[in-house]
């Protein structure tokens, strides 16, 4: 018989794990209790809960932050599936409050307004494990340093254009690619390129992938784009505003998450796509002037 | 032996490691035929609403359902030890199990993701250095029927609550030993639950 005493909590297993646990799944973005059941009866994998999806904090501008307590907990009393929230880049002391909150992953954003733009939070120091976003394989490598047990890339949140997710995603895949050829004296050299430590990127070069999962964020609307992302390498799909923001919520939603499993069953991803109303109408993200995308943020 | 790893959701590319440790090529399982295909089958770590619900809306429930009575060797870590247990004690809703172990689990029962945890266990059958205990937002066996062996448990607060149990050819654990790179459970299922 083992005692409970003599466990360990908070280490970097049970919060990477955390993460391999969700793979093959769809994170959703919910503002309320309707919508966080909406998630749960499609078969999501978990909800972020937030005030606003990135549509409306685009569309409605001003500073974003990190959401009501009061909000968090009615949604994580409303659902037995985990429940994320996001907190500004740099600002630890709202993952501080996360954390007395007992939410199961922070999201470390750059969706909401950064806090800092120098220093991302030393996630070391929490129990609970941190996503962050990426847009390349140094950026990933750089938060994974400083603790995030899970990489998103960031695509372009609130837009319903996957066009920015899938250069991420593509950007990271070739990147790690080209470490897996390399002589293993040049890999010095590609540490200093990438501006990520050498341990790591020893690691990725030797295995072929991130020591931590790797989900795709930021325009993901459709199944055909869900399935997309997972062809492209994504271990999973974080939908935002594109299931909340289109006709039939309920229905999207299931669809995606189909498609999210049977991602090379091209016949399924079809069934998934029939009827489903009207998608998210959208941004092209080419439209977005450069200081507006929220990609840019974060270093 | 063929062995399937259901593959709707969850860490089913790890148990697919480790069967490979053990000697076993692992078939990813996600439709009717690939079920009927395989000897054996492993639930994978996840989330049990997911995979039940698309289990579900695949026709793969019942097919597996079946199969675990017509004594299909099958085993279930964290998510699947939910989904090969007769009830659950607070079901989301609408969520079914496949059963096969005479067993009423609790859910997310040591609490959420700050309570996850890992510490040695003890694992009847299993001799050597203790099996290293992951758990992560895992269940626990609540209670249990007379065909039910205990194979490890925890003692909290002196209360005791089995983590891996088996009857007959399922066995399931409340922990992950597909994230550990130790093997000993896997073994064990290979060479006592599938061969016996």
């Amino acid at each position: 018989m083992s005692k409970a005493n003599e466990a360990q909590v908070g280490g970097a297993r049970v919060k990477r794990g955390m993460a391999e646990m969700l793979k093959g799944g769809v994170i959703m973005d919910v503002v309320n209790v309707e919508q966080a059941k909406i998630a749960e009866d499609a078969g999501a994998v978990a909800v972020m809960a937030l005030e606003r999806v990135p549509a409306d904090i685009r569309a409605q501008g001003g500073v974003s932050r990190m959401s009501d307590p009061d909000m968090i907990e009615k949604i994580q009393a409303a659902v037995s599936i985990p429940v994320m929230a996001k907190v500004r880049i740099g600002h630890f002391a709202e993952a501080q409050i996360l954390q007395t909150l007992n939410v199961d992953y922070i999201d470390e954003s750059e969706v909401l307004t950064p806090a800092d733009y120098e220093h991302h939070i030393d996630k070391w120091n929490f129990t609970i494990p941190f996503v962050c976003g990426a847009t390349n394989l140094g950026e990933a490598l750089r938060r994974i340093n400083e603790g995030a047990a899970m990489i998103r890339s960031k695509g372009e949140a609130g837009t319903g254009d996957v066009s920015n997710a899938t250069t991420h995603m593509r950007k990271i895949g070739s990147e790690i690619r080209r470490l897996t050829s390399m002589r293993e004296d040049e890999l010095y050299v590609a540490a200093k390129e990438l501006q990520a430590p050498y341990a790591l990127v020893k690691e990725v070069a030797e295995t072929g992938k991130l020591p931590v999962v790797l989900f795709t964020a930021g325009g993901i609307a459709t199944p055909a784009d869900a399935s997309m992302m997972m062809q492209l390498g994504a271990d999973g799909v974080f939908i935002g505003s594109g299931i909340f923001k289109s006709g039939d919520a309920a229905k999207r939603a299931a669809a995606c998450v189909k498609a999210t499993t049977f991602y090379t069953d091209a016949k399924v991803v079809a069934d998934a796509s029939r009827g489903l109303g009207e998608a998210m109408v959208g941004i092209n993200v080419a439209d977005i002037p450069v200081p507006h995308r929220l990609a840019e943020r974060g270093w | 032996m063929n062995v399937g790893v259901l593959a709707l959701q969850g860490d089913f590319r790890e148990h697919i490691i480790a069967l490979g440790e053990c000697g076993v090529t692992g078939k990813l399982v996600k439709t009717e035929s690939d079920i009927e295909a395989v000897d054996a089958l492993i639930i994978p770590g996840g989330e049990s609403t997911t995979i039940s619900k698309l289990a579900k809306a695949f026709g793969l429930a019942e097919l597996i359902s079946n199969r675990i009575v017509d004594g299909m060797p099958t085993y279930g870590s964290c998510a699947g030890m939910i989904l090969v247990a007769k009830s659950i004690i607070d079901p989301a809703s609408d969520q079914e199990t496949f059963g096969g172990v005479d067993m009423e689990v609790r859910r997310n029962a040591f609490g959420r993701q700050t309570e996850s945890f890992e510490m040695d266990l003890t694992f009847k059958s299993i001799s050597g250095a203790p099996i290293r205990g992951v758990f992560i937002r895992a269940p626990w066996v609540e209670s249990y029927g007379p065909g039910v062996e205990v194979l490890s448990s925890i003692e909290i607060s002196g209360v005791t609550h089995p983590v891996a149990v088996r009857q007959g050819r399922v066995m399931a654990t409340a922990f992950h030993p597909e994230l550990t790179g130790d093997n000993r459970v896997h073994r064990y299922f290979l060479e006592e639950v599938c061969k016996k």
